[in-house]
């Protein structure tokens, strides 16, 4: 029998600013990663890689992480996932500043 | 100071020129980002963890004070008011926008700086001693040679794509700040029986995943044959270096496989060819530099302030006995700015702080600063009489610690709070250590100690030469942190020992003080720093401490 698959999330950086970017369900890009599409099935996640890779001119090196379900929608499951939500730990700078804000 | 010539200054410009319209190109989608990425990184701009990092070179470590303030300007104006100096003698600004590093570039040029080759596979900023024409133990200032290879590898058409990096460190005193025995080729100035001043080459050293410590493929090279020589090493290099495997690619590998003799045979016979090709160009070029670093002019004054100061506050006398180093020129120091005040980011600076740093700098200091492996900012010429003056004005700034060379004193990496590359953070283990030694009130009795953290195999933190080395890893999707013991940088250069199992975040902050505690309690007397006391019991009562409970289970 093969391994469950873990389910995923597509995150990039944004190619402007560089800022960590998820893919929603609706194909938009968005800073938070409990809006992200958690995607539970292998072949769409590869699908959804291939149409993120896509998006040249908007995001930079598209991949899949992995995630679970939480309260508020998908959380990251990887502790480098997790300083990605929110930024460095030295100061409060990257998205944690914009939600202090 | 060097100034650029006409030269370098079109060189710069042009290059800007190029990477603005590049970026233009891949913003409006002409590009890629496969075709982009390379021409990014050829300018020093990396895509990190949560944004972009532009890595800027400070060739051999030397800002003058506009300089500095020009960095000052680009954190405020285009960052988040602060830089990272790194071990490389490079500044780091964290989050600067793709649109915006056209124009950044443009502001380092207009002060006779530049990012290109901080990035790649080609010859890195090249490095040099800290204390460079100041230090009391020096044969001569290197950096007229360092600017002669940077001159000499910037665009360097044999050398864009070597097998991989390749870093250059140079000294000139016979005591190494400047671990070049832990680079691609180090550079020791040595005099012969003659007493002529020239190089002790040494090749194949690094860090990272296979650290090694470098070796002497030359005794004595005359000053003369320099250039020709490492081009020649480079040259086989290039030839020979392996490209099938980037873990095996470094010079360090070549030297293993090769062997020291044969390889020295290979680099000599390529050397009788390039000597000839050089036909003494570089030599006429070498004799402009030097005149460009000529010494200042130094004062002769009273230093009665200096000893008066230094008698009646004992908050200068600890900065003095721990920041300052012996210049030579009588009545002068060297002086170390401590960028790890006890809790704070290793090697950041705030664009305030940075413009203090400049004043100073302006007025007490030759209008020269360095930039130290160490991630702190020194100023190289200070008359003693304005010791007092300086150091106030560092306190105001938060910039006066009196840490230098002691456990707080520590290098880390940016780790993973920054960095694509790294498998565990740094920074906050850092500040906790720094914090915790600064509450115990132990760190001056502790002694001089090198203690440095990376985090990832690629060793950005030295972990291998610290005293006390820190390696961060992910096991198994949790940060776990490896120690490593007896390391050394410098002349004497050792790679330290792994101790054993690694510890996780919460547990490494108290094993580092199980292991401090062990060595004063074991010391053969106060003056016996931690490294003397390491070589001389090994690692046995260091291990007994860090893993007390396998102790009691193989005893039972």
């Amino acid at each position: 029998m093969s391994r469950p698959f873990t389910p995923k999330v597509v995150t990039a950086n944004a190619l402007l600013e560089g800022d960590v970017v998820y893919l929603t369900a609706e194909d938009r890009w968005t800073r938070h990663h409990h809006e992200a599409e958690l995607i539970e099935d292998e072949a769409h996640a590869q699908m959804r890689l291939l149409f993120a890779s896509a998006r040249k001119a908007e995001v930079v090196g598209a991949y899949l992480a992995d995630a679970k379900t939480g309260a508020h929608g998908p959380e990251p499951i990887h502790f480098r996932e997790a300083f990605r939500t929110r930024g460095p730990s030295n100061y409060r700078h990257g998205k944690q500043e914009l939600a202090a804000r | 100071m060097y100034r650029y010539s006409d030269f370098d200054e079109a060189f710069v410009r042009t290059r800007v020129a190029q990477f603005s319209q590049q970026v233009a190109r891949r913003i409006d989608g002409s590009l890629t980002e496969d075709e982009f990425r390379p021409l990014r990184l050829m300018n020093g701009l990396y895509l990190q963890l949560h944004a972009y990092m532009l890595r800027v070179a400070i060739p051999y470590g030397t800002l003058s004070s506009r300089q500095m303030r020009q960095l000052a300007l680009i954190a405020e104006r285009w960052d988040k008011g602060y830089g990272h100096f790194t071990t490389r003698q490079n500044i780091q600004f964290n989050w600067p926008k793709l649109p915006d590093v056209p124009a950044i570039l443009s502001a380092l040029a207009d002060v006779e700086m530049h990012a290109i080759q901080t990035s790649g596979n080609c010859v890195r900023n090249v490095t040099a001693d800290h204390f460079a024409g100041a230090a009391a133990d020096e044969i001569e200032d290197p950096r007229p040679v360092a600017e002669l290879l940077r001159q000499w590898s910037t665009d360097h058409p044999e050398f864009q794509f070597l097998p991989r990096k390749f870093k250059i460190a140079i000294t000139g005193s016979p005591n190494d700040r400047a671990v070049t025995k832990a680079h691609d080729i180090g550079l020791r100035m040595v005099r012969n029986a003659a007493g002529d001043a020239g190089f002790e080459v040494i090749v194949g050293g690094g860090l990272g995943r296979t650290p090694m410590v470098g070796r002497v493929v030359r005794d004595f090279l005359p000053k003369a044959d320099l250039l020709p020589y490492v081009e020649a090493i480079l040259s086989v290099y290039n030839e020979l270096g392996r490209r099938d495997n980037k873990y095996k690619a470094r010079i360090k590998i070549l030297v293993h496989e090769t062997g020291l003799e044969d390889l020295r045979a290979i680099i000599e016979e390529r050397f009788h060819e390039t000597r000839a090709e050089f036909g003494g160009a570089d030599q006429t070029l070498l004799a402009a530099i030097e005149a460009a670093f000529a010494p200042p002019a130094f004062r002769t004054a009273p230093t009665d302030a200096f000893d008066a100061f230094y008698a009646a506050d004992p908050v200068f006398r600890s900065w003095a006995d721990t920041n300052l180093a012996r210049h030579r020129r009588d009545g002068y120091a060297i002086v170390t700015i401590s960028l790890k005040a006890h809790g704070a980011t290793p090697g950041d600076a705030t664009a305030e702080q940075m413009r203090v740093m400049a004043d100073l700098a302006e007025r007490y200091g030759h209008d020269e600063l360095r930039i130290s492996h160490e991630q702190n900012v020194i100023l190289p010429h200070v008359h003693k009489s304005d010791l007092p003056a300086v150091h106030a004005a560092l306190a105001q700034a938060g910039l006066a610690t009196a840490n230098v060379g002691l456990i707080s004193d520590i290098i880390a990496c940016p780790g993973m709070d920054y960095c694509a590359l790294a498998t565990a953070r740094s920074i906050p283990v850092a500040q906790e250590i720094a914090t915790r030694f600064d509450a115990l009130k132990l760190e001056h009795d502790i002694g001089p100690m090198k203690l440095k953290i990376s985090g990832c195999i690629n060793a950005c933190g030295h972990h291998h030469v610290g005293h006390i080395g820190i390696l961060g890893l992910d096991r198994a999707g949790v940060e776990n942190y490896q120690i490593t013991l007896g390391g050394d940088g410098t002349e004497t250069a050792t790679i330290g020992e792994k101790t054993g199992p690694g510890f996780a975040y919460d547990e490494i902050v108290p094993a580092i003080e199980r292991l401090v505690s062990a060595y004063l309690a074991i010391r053969a007397e106060p003056s016996e720093t931690f490294l003397d006391t390491y070589r001389r019991l090994g690692a046995g009562p260091f291990k007994a401490a860090l893993y007390p409970t396998e102790g009691k289970r193989d005893a039972a």
